[in-house]
């Protein structure tokens, strides 16, 4: 399995490529490294039977236990801590859930030290009635809570040229599956009002940067929420504390991280981030622009990148698959680089707008073999080939690449991130 | 229970003559000045833009001092983003990835000169946003005229040229027709797709 080195006192410090190469080295021995690691405020071994000794005290805020070390790390080197992506360690995630300290996170400007009981949210702009909100009023509001992948419109963007990510944490790890809790969006716009002749919605965070997004209003009144918890309790700052717009199936950007201000316009406000930004160059020259859905993808996180299968045998390959349109009908697996296919299972309920698990049992001969998935969703669409998707689109779209991931499986067991 | 019916009577009248009144009526009105403060975006049209102007000869102090850190002197250091220059027409050719990084994957330079729609997003941007270690520190004097040297270096304004609320909006950018709507689902259809 991924395990990273956790980051603790001046290794934290360290360019994560060189982390990560020292992680990978170290991977044989992960569990014994693990065992080794002290723990925080404990440096003892645990003892060889714990049913013979009194344990430690609970504590008002759970940890995880010591012997636990995936990590999220931050990408790519050369940017300031507070500027970059934050991968999830799928590879060490189980289920559909995201624990909300593995949810990666994409910020350009820090995460802010936000008070929630000085956060407003104001909506204005072409409504009726101009709002301020505190998060106080917002909880009086009825509420739902609903369990929905995030993905980065820029997930899997090293891989369009080569495979060049070590590891499904690299590859795939911007996004993430969470239970979100807020109030519809639609609901706080009907109380302000919204004029006829409005189109779009501008949303802004409150954190330096500002992120800005202008969205139509039909998805507006459709399905978005403003959301103030995660997993059954507040948002965690990286994720937008306190408040976050969450747009099922749309690209990550879109989904406003620390909401403070929601215009009501008739027209798109072409802002830094959905002008040259978000936007994917084709090969005519010309740039598509409001690629909000996230297409049908999903990848295997076992067998995955930087892992070593330890002999021949029984293996239960799994992984997750989603679509921005809804709903995963269908996931398969092939072991031969897609020549053969096999339906996978998926785990119950699949929900709409959500990461599907999906699982197989393979028995491994000990020969080579790569390894795929491929997610059909219920409109019908069938995730892309790699080359499917560069033949059309060409190699400068950056954004938007849910092509098959390949991991190849060698004699020795060793798994890496190939093209094939 | 007369007071209870004449209420029902009122709620459905309401409901039905005006949709849109508020049902839970939480919240409250903000000030302008809540609402000044806060609605800096500017969309393409310019509204919104302060008073104040500036020229790319009075910008180029401005982005000496506040600016060319990170970006270098005229925006072409590709520390962070290349924002300067003018590679066009934009085809594969002219799109050679500038650098390859493991995690970048190797992209096309996409500046101000060859990409940007607006120039209102450019001075929108500065404005909320940068410099980078103090955002929204710029006076609307600095933002016109830090605005109006990145246009001046990337060719597409004159070093005298006014920037300034009616100006602005007015700038033809190069690449302003350049963009297309989504055109997805472009890829991955089903063989079958007539079946279904």
């Amino acid at each position: 399995m991924d395990h990273s080195v956790p980051k603790s006192g001046p290794a934290s410090r360290e360019p994560s490529r060189r982390r990560f190469m020292k992680g990978g080295v170290a991977l044989g021995a992960a569990f014994v490294a693990g065992a080794a690691r002290p723990g925080p405020g404990d440096t003892q071994p645990a003892p060889d039977d714990a049913s013979k000794v009194v344990g430690g005290p609970m504590s008002p805020y759970s940890d995880r236990s010591r012997f636990e070390g995936a990590v999220k790390e931050k990408g790519p080197p050369f940017l300031p801590d507070e500027w970059g992506g934050n991968f999830t360690p799928l590879a060490d995630t189980l289920g559909i859930i995201t624990p909300s300290g593995l949810h990666y996170e994409v910020c350009r400007g820090g995460i802010p030290d936000i008070d929630p009981k000085k956060h407003r949210l104001l909506i204005h702009g072409m409504v009726d009635r101009p709002l301020i909100l505190t998060l106080e009023d917002l909880k009086r509001l009825p509420s739902t809570s609903r369990i929905v992948f995030l993905e980065c419109a820029g997930n899997t963007r090293t891989e369009w040229r080569a495979p060049r990510a070590p590891s499904v944490k690299f590859t795939h790890g911007l996004t993430s599956c969470t239970e979100w809790t807020g109030v519809a969006l639609s609901l706080l716009l009907r109380e302000a009002g919204v004029q006829k002749g409005a189109a779009w919605i501008v949303a802004e965070g409150g954190d330096a940067t500002g992120n800005e997004r202008s969205i139509p209003m039909a998805k507006a009144m459709d399905d978005i929420l403003v959301a103030y918890g995660q997993n059954g309790e507040a948002l965690r700052p990286g994720n937008g504390y306190p408040l976050r717009l969450l747009v099922p199936g749309w690209e990550g950007n879109v989904n406003t991280k620390w909401l403070r201000r929601i215009k009501v316009v008739d027209k798109p406000y072409m802002t830094r981030m959905e002008s040259p930004d978000h936007t994917s160059l084709m090969p005519d020259g010309k740039a598509r622009q409001f690629l909000f859905v996230m297409e049908a993808k999903s990848v295997i996180t076992f067998p995955s990148g930087a892992q070593r299968l330890p002999g021949p045998g029984v293996y239960e390959i799994t992984g997750l698959a989603w679509t921005g349109r809804g709903l995963v009908k269908r996931v398969e697996v092939s072991a031969d680089g897609g020549k053969t296919w096999r339906d996978a299972r998926l785990q119950e309920p699949v929900l709409r707008f959500a990461h599907a698990r999906f699982r197989l049992e393979w028995r491994w001969d000990g020969r080579e073999a790569v390894l795929q998935s491929r997610c059909t969703d219920e409109t019908g669409y069938v995730q892309p080939t790699l080359a499917a998707l560069v033949k059309v689109r060409g190699l400068n779209t950056v954004y938007h690449n849910n092509a098959i991931q390949s991991w190849k499986v060698a004699a020795d067991g060793n798994v890496t991130n190939v093209h094939v | 229970m007369v007071a209870a019916s004449v209420l029902l009577l009122l709620a459905a009248v309401a409901s039905a003559a005006h949709a849109q009144m508020p049902k839970y009526g939480v919240g409250r009105a903000p000030t302008a000045e809540e609402v000044k403060a806060w609605d800096l975006t500017i969309p393409p049209s310019g509204e919104g833009l302060p008073p104040g102007s500036g020229t790319a000869a009075a910008g180029k102090a401005v982005f000496a001092q506040r600016c060319a850190s990170c970006h270098g002197e005229k925006g072409e250091d590709p520390k962070y983003r290349v924002i300067t220059g003018a590679s066009r027409p934009l085809n594969a050719a002219t799109l050679t990835p500038k650098g390859v990084d493991w995690l970048l994957g190797g992209e096309p330079a996409l500046t101000i000169g060859s990409f940007w729609q607006y120039a209102t997003t450019l001075w929108s941007y500065i404005n909320r946003s940068q410099p980078f270690d103090e955002p929204g520190s710029l006076t609307p004097e600095q933002v016109y005229a830090a605005t109006a040297y990145l246009l001046y270096v990337n060719g597409i304004i004159g070093e005298q040229d006014v920037m300034n609320a009616r100006t602005l909006p007015q700038v033809k950018m190069p690449n302003r027709s350049g963009f297309v709507p989504d055109a997805r689902p472009d890829v991955g259809k089903p063989p079958q797709a007539k079946k279904r």
